[in-house]
């Protein structure tokens, strides 16, 4: 993904590659536009990588926020028919606990009912059934549809679609100025973070998906947008302790979803506002361990004795409300702003707000507003029926193959794989790479391979996004060093390689440090031992932990620009 | 900060750092691909079974459930019980009429040594074997052990009244092998402890201890019979007796397959089982009994420990039983799986792994020299014996073979 030279002008340039930027790209791209994503780091690097990823069913926005929970329904039912595999169905429960109210529990279900979320109270005798790592405490419990999504798949799969579409992808490209003519914006000036070149791009349209970045992207245009950072912090679990999601059926507080991602459980969150210079440096502190160690244990007690891998944090990128560029009061809904209203600033247009859940359509809203200002004949947004690549009957494909290739049982290692990447996993089986890379994840050299072919993997944190390899309890212990030596023959780098597995050790121990003690201390020491200690790598990498080694010669299959 | 002092995992499975060092030891790994190998197949594999059931790999039944994982695990993961409880678990195919044949151990036992003579005829033919190969999936290349006529249990009836006259008792465990297919070592045993003033009684209501029905997956089965086994080693303990037996794989099943994989409570006769060779030993080197051994017993002798002794870190008993006669020169040997595991050698399916698992202590017991290979494991036994035409013993019969009995029962006062 990256470009010779500019003089191709687009209809729309979309900056940030999150979930929302990355939605909105396979939307115009599918209704025809000339589109090009730009994203400074990597797919669903910022926000959108770093929440719970709960699919929620809006119940927890229901008392406070019709709105939000009406959206968060409607786009459930969707992201489960067009982004199955994506998607696990967990099912939630709302549970009340002797000190929380069950009058409140009453308002909870009526404003599940008025949204349109199907909430049942259920005896809490069958909720401990149901869910045995539940606080058996619990005085109350109501089902809600619920369930468990992959953020990084699902941003992917946006992504690899918009380009099947025609979309062209710039990664590791930093807008660093608009193209201005008076009162309009007809392009954006690009920084190449590997070599340092500038790129003038022309566009009729840009579109500002940054997240919490948008506010320095709108500076840039010179209009104002107030971003009110919220930063949550995480707490990520050895191993699946609750097989249906757990929320606190209380006021929205710290620490009350217990959600069982892929082959993990995770807590969260916690709630802090941050300076906006403080966006870039996210580290857990150790009073938020305590806070979501303390809150978490009152829903599933398990979480008092079970080792945890590693903390993080993201910032919810929370706007203040459309038309107050005063900016005192911030909205939870979709904010989506054409700043030829607003500022009087034509060609530029403001995607913001939302969540995860929503940004299918925050793509819409914020395509449907492009087709609109560009005055060209809208042909429809049918992105909440077609399939993203990968989504479809994986059932089917796994028995396609097993009868076309007379194997008997699938190991859990293809099994894994083809979960992770539903339909599309067959291209990996094909390959039958089937030597292990990542051991705690079942990730295959195939899978590996995979992924630096077909999903814009250019390093080892993108081929975790991508795969899961090194999320694992041993957090790239033993993979890391083995898809260094994989990503070196694919790019005919390996001093990259190398650097680029420094980088990598250095950032999952970012994540073990808030909670270096017990066996993730011995996984962190056991870490040392093999990285510094035989493998003699010491000290910070040449590059930073969103960037690419500048050495490296990717052969990506893409369009040049 | 309490919440993170505290926060320490009792999950056993969490306790892996992912070392792999237990793959480098496992003796399946290293002869068959399609075996994810201990760790994949156990703790990592177990993440994803807790995920979805659906992710069990049917590879998991090629453990042949050695422990030799556990043994090298510096974390003490129980990885080997981390599988089989996986297999049991998840692993809903129907138990073979094969299988159920083979994990029968007593059941058979006791059909086949009624018609010992036929059966033992019937066997040995190659025509029998060819139709065991195809039709059950029992390897053709495999000898079934001989069964005796006149099983351990008659022979202990007959002489009840001789062992009445001794101060201290033993209870004893036969096992299906010394009961079916070899009471010459039951009987050795007995005579060892009278020498040393032991008198054995039977353990009274006895069944096979299990470890084929875990293997085969016949759990309530064998859960029935561990529950029978429990009761009646309870009252031997209640009248002071310890309970001993002669095969190390008896003796780690009952000592640690019950609490493990059958969910059984032996804490309160856990510490009285033991090995008669540990047992013995341990008499001796207390100066509480005396061993007199011939002096013309001469022989060189290599120590096979089988994977369960192993776990069990027992074999310093039995070589130290051993080293005792003074002319016997012990050959060390390696120690690692002889590939037969039980049942697990005897299926068509698994003979090429078994075989290949055992090459290289096959050609290391070639290697040594010996005039006897001594094993506390009748299934070790069975393998080496196949694949090497040694002369294959449990230390037992070698003390018994060396031993001078007439100076054995004098130095222990007996006459």
């Amino acid at each position: 993904m990256r470009k010779k030279d500019c003089g191709k002008h687009y209809d729309v340039v979309i900056v940030g590659a999150g979930a929302t930027g990355a939605g909105t790209a396979r939307d115009c791209a599918i209704r025809g536009l000339k589109v090009l994503l730009v994203e400074r780091y990597d797919f669903a690097a910022g926000a959108t990588g770093r929440n719970h990823g709960l699919l929620h069913s809006g119940a927890r926005y229901a008392v406070t926020d019709q709105e939000s929970a009406t959206e968060c329904i409607s786009e459930n039912a969707i992201l489960r028919r067009i982004a199955s595999h994506c998607v696990e169905d967990t099912g939630g429960l709302f549970i009340t606990l002797p000190e929380d109210s069950l009058e409140y529990q009453k308002t909870f279900i009526e404003a599940c009912n008025k949204a349109g979320i199907s909430a049942r109270e259920i005896d809490p005798d069958e909720a401990r059934k149901m869910e045995p790592a539940v606080n058996s405490k619990l005085i109350g419990a109501v089902t809600v549809p619920d369930g468990a999504i992959d953020p990084f798949r699902l941003t992917t799969a946006n992504v690899v679609d918009a380009h099947r579409y025609g979309a062209d992808i710039l990664t590791y490209h930093e807008v660093i100025d608009m193209v201005r003519n008076g009162t309009r914006i007809e392009g954006v000036v690009l920084r190449d973070r590997r070599t340092n070149k500038k790129i003038t791009v022309e566009a009729s349209l840009v579109i500002n998906a940054g997240g919490i970045w948008s506010q320095s992207i709108c500076n840039m245009a010179g209009v104002k947008v107030n971003m009110f950072p919220a930063k949550g912090a995480l707490l990520i679990f050895g191993h699946r302790l609750n097989n249906i999601v757990i929320n606190r059926c209380r006021k929205p507080a710290d620490a009350d979803i217990l959600v069982p991602g892929d082959t993990i459980s995770l807590i969260g969150t916690t709630s802090s506002r941050i300076p906006f210079e403080d966006v870039e440096r996210m580290e857990v502190t150790p009073e938020e361990v305590d806070i979501l160690l303390r809150e978490g244990i009152k829903i599933a007690p398990c979480l008092a004795y079970t080792r945890i891998l590693r903390a993080y944090a993201g910032v919810r990128p929370l706007i203040a409300s459309d038309d107050d560029p005063s900016g005192r009061s911030i909205s939870r809904g979709i904010v989506c702003l054409d700043h030829a209203k607003r500022d009087g600033l034509e060609g530029f247009i403001t995607i913001s707000g939302g969540k995860l859940m929503t940004y299918r359509l925050m793509a819409e809203q914020a395509t449907d507003m492009a087709f609109n200002k560009l005055g060209i004949k809208d042909p429809g947004c049918t992105t909440s029926t077609t399939p993203l690549p990968g989504s479809g009957n994986t059932e089917a494909d796994i028995q396609e193959r097993t009868s076309k290739q007379h194997i008997i049982e699938l190991s859990t290692d293809q099994k894994a794989a083809l979960g992770r990447h539903g339909s599309l996993g067959m291209e990996i089986a094909r390959q039958g790479d089937d030597a292990i890379v990542c051991e705690c994840e079942h990730v295959s050299v195939g899978e590996i391979k995979y992924a630096i072919k077909n999903l814009h993997a250019e390093s080892l944190v993108h081929l975790r996004r991508r795969t899961r390899l090194g999320m694992g309890t041993c957090q790239g212990c033993l993979c890391a060093c083995r898809a260094a030596a994989i990503l070196g023959e694919e790019t005919h780098d390996n001093e990259g390689a190398i650097e680029d597995l420094k980088m990598f050790i250095n950032e999952r121990w970012k994540g073990m440090t808030p909670v270096a003690w017990g066996k993730t201390l011995v996984e962190a020491q056991f870490m040392s031992w093999i990285y510094a200690g035989i493998g003699g790598l010491e000290g910070n990498a040449t590059h930073d932990e969103e960037c690419v080694p500048t050495r490296a010669k990717m052969k990506i299959e893409t369009n040049e620009v | 900060m309490d919440y993170q002092i505290e926060n320490i995992s009792p999950n056993n499975l969490e306790d892996c750092t992912k070392c792999t060092i237990c793959t480098v030891y496992c003796p399946v790994s290293a002869v068959n691909p399609d075996y994810p190998g201990p760790k994949k197949a156990g703790p990592d594999g177990e993440r994803y079974r807790l995920k979805n059931a659906s992710f069990y790999d049917k590879a998991l039944k090629f453990c042949l459930n050695c422990k030799r994982c556990e043994v090298s695990c510096p974390s003490n993961v129980r990885i080997g019980d981390i599988i089989q409880m996986a297999r049991l678990k998840y692993d809903t195919r129907p138990v073979s009429l094969r299988d159920k044949m083979l994990a029968n151990t007593d059941f058979m036992g006791t059909l086949a040594t009624k018609f010992s003579p036929i059966v033992n005829t019937t066997l040995k033919m190659p025509v029998t074997k060819r139709l065991l190969h195809m039709t059950m999936g029992i390897d053709r290349h495999r000898i079934m052990p001989r069964y005796t006529s006149e099983t351990f249990d008659d022979w202990m009836k007959k002489i009840a009244p001789s062992q009445d006259v001794f101060k201290n008792f033993v209870a004893y465990f036969h096992g299906c092998f010394v009961n079916y297919n070899n009471p010459k070592l039951g009987k050795d045993f007995v005579h060892i402890m009278n020498a040393i003033g032991y008198g054995v009684k039977p353990l009274g209501k006895e069944r096979c201890c299990g470890v084929a029905k875990i293997a085969n997956k016949l759990i309530s089965e064998a859960r029935r019979d561990a529950k029978t086994n429990i009761r009646s080693m309870e009252t031997a303990m209640a009248k002071g007796w310890n309970v001993l037996a002669t095969s190390s794989t008896c003796v780690f099943t009952m000592r640690e397959e019950y609490p493990h994989l059958l969910g059984i409570d032996n804490t309160a006769v856990r510490n009285n089982i033991s090995l008669a060779t540990t047992f013995i030993n341990k008499l001796v080197s207390d100066a509480k009994v005396k061993l007199v051994f011939r002096d013309d017993f001469k022989a060189r002798i290599c120590y096979h420990t089988p994977c369960h002794m192993q776990k069990l870190g027992w074999k310093i008993h039995s070589v130290s039983l051993l080293n005792m006669i003074p002319r016997v020169t012990l050959v060390p040997l390696e120690s690692m799986c002889c590939g037969m595991a039980g049942t697990y050698g005897f299926k068509k399916e698994n003979y090429e792994f078994s075989q290949a698992i055992g090459q290289d202590l096959f050609d290391n017991i070639y290697r040594a020299g010996a005039d006897i290979v001594a094993t506390d494991c009748e299934t070790c036994k069975w393998q080496i014996e196949a694949n090497t035409g040694m002369r294959v013993e449990n230390p037992i019969t070698i003390v018994a073979e060396a031993l001078d009995w007439e100076a054995t029962r004098k130095a222990n006062g007996l006459t």
